[in-house]
């Protein structure tokens, strides 16, 4: 471990895991916004859900390295194929978990919404979108760490990531920086995380500790409907 | 041209098929290299899982463990590896080991700390031994998560030994990483659409499984489970 080389280099350090959490965080993101329609639909017309979880799955199981050349006739060596990539995987853990978030509300408090004159738009935004949000962002926090640490395989294909990092210090045979590599991806990875832990918590401030934590892991999200990806 | 018709074009063409480093030579590699460290993690991770299911000590461990693993750059730590012992067995073959564990473990721990209590509690007053309880009951009802467990661990090790052709491993990854070198991309496109081939035979490999496999009172469990 040469200590010396990362305050010299802090720099591209930076400007590297700068495009990591960009990839990373963004992907996802897309995936959240793909997923919350799709999962709407998918909660309210049954028969919609099944065909679609086959999906997922036959998605889910391509290796990232083999989808990111699948995309690259389409959209070159850039951000954009490893951004889709990283969104269509994202968008396999996010939405399982948006349907079941949204199967999950008790039929009594949607009873008690109509009951109260809301009608199905304004009841789904006010009432079982807020009450599913625990475990959407449960799924959320899975796309994220995922993608934050996938994206550096998209170097390989040479989309600049904290990826850089392993594939030049293999080239120089230069430890460290392979080391601050795997620190960055870690620590992003983490802080993405935390960051997501808080805005649950600041969006739904009425769940309590207990209520919470069987928030985060409910009895009818198993957890490998969100199963983890690295490579 | 798509990517599908520079596959195609260069999976079919005849001379791939023949000689050293050919397309089926390196498919019998890759399902080696993704074999055996997946039998290796199983034999570890279902003891393991079951053990710690029966017993519930650990569970805030694999929990947290399945948690973690999301964040490890799988590409990075073969590199590490491979920088400071080289290219040998054990570069590729423990990481991937290593990284095949925690989705097997949390799945089988799952399986088996979900049993409903009722059942043991059945099982225990038809006198059953603990053994027994374990092998008779709790694994069978278990099983559905069990396979998602091997299934999700098998898919990994398929793409990360892709990637770990990076660091010298054969198999598929061979014709993308070379394909990328020598910036040629009919074989990188070829293998990228044996290796999804692969993944997608995996994946119909394992529900044939939980088809023969998982009894049938537990079926509609297991399609839930998916």
């Amino acid at each position: 471990m040469m200590w010396s080389w990362i305050p010299s280099n802090w720099s591209e350090i930076w400007e590297l895991t700068r495009e990591n959490a960009f990839l990373g965080i963004v992907s996802p993101l897309i995936g959240l916004a793909i997923s919350l329609p799709l999962g709407v639909v998918a909660a309210r017309w049954r028969w919609f859900y099944p065909p679609t979880l086959v999906f997922v799955n036959v998605i889910y199981a391509i290796p990232s390295l083999a989808l990111f050349i699948a995309l690259i006739p389409a959209f070159g060596l850039t951000d954009t194929t490893v951004v889709i990539g990283l969104t269509v995987f994202s968008l396999c853990v996010i939405l399982p978990n948006v349907v079941e978030g949204l199967r999950g509300v008790p039929r009594p408090v949607k009873q008690a919404a109509t009951a109260m004159g809301y009608g199905p738009l304004r009841r789904l935004i006010t009432v079982e979108l807020p009450l599913a949000t625990p475990v959407i962002i449960a799924g959320l926090r899975v796309g994220v760490v995922s993608s934050v640490s996938l994206a550096s395989v998209g170097q390989i294909i040479g989309v600049s990531s904290l990826g850089y990092l392993f594939i030049d210090g293999e080239q120089r045979d230069f430890p460290t920086e392979i080391y601050v590599g795997l620190f960055m991806v870690i620590a992003l990875a983490v802080v993405c995380d935390l960051i997501l832990v808080g805005v649950r918590r600041a969006l739904t401030p009425w769940a309590s500790g207990r209520n919470r934590a069987a928030g985060e892991r409910p009895r009818w999200v198993l957890t490998q409907r969100a199963p983890a990806r690295v490579s | 041209m798509s990517f599908f018709s520079y596959a195609w074009d260069w999976v079919t063409t005849d001379a791939h098929w023949h000689g050293s480093g050919s397309i089926p030579q390196q498919l019998v590699a890759h399902l080696g290299y993704s074999g055996l460290p997946l039998l290796i993690a199983a034999l570890i991770a279902i003891p393991l899982g079951v053990l710690i299911g029966h017993t519930g000590r650990g569970a805030v461990l694999v929990v947290n463990l399945a948690n973690a693993w999301r964040a490890i750059p799988t590409l990075g730590l073969l590199i590490l590896l491979a920088v400071y012992f080289g290219f040998t067995l054990f570069t590729w073959l423990i990481p991937l080991v290593v990284l095949a564990i925690p989705p097997i473990l949390v799945n089988v721990y799952e399986g088996v700390a979900g049993v409903d209590p009722g059942v043991k509690d059945a099982a225990k007053g038809m006198g059953m031994t603990p053994w027994q309880q374990v092998v008779k009951v709790e694994v069978p009802i278990a099983l559905p998560l069990i396979l998602v467990g091997l299934r999700t661990g098998a898919i990994f090790v398929v793409a990360t030994a892709t990637i770990a052709a990076y660091i010298g491993l054969g198999g598929l990854g061979r014709f993308i990483i070379d394909g990328l070198a020598n910036t040629q991309y009919g074989p990188v496109a070829g293998g990228a659409l044996l290796v999804v081939i692969l993944a997608l035979l995996v994946l119909g490999l394992f529900s044939l499984l939980s088809r023969l496999l998982v009894p049938a009172g537990l079926r509609g469990a297991g399609r839930d489970n998916q």
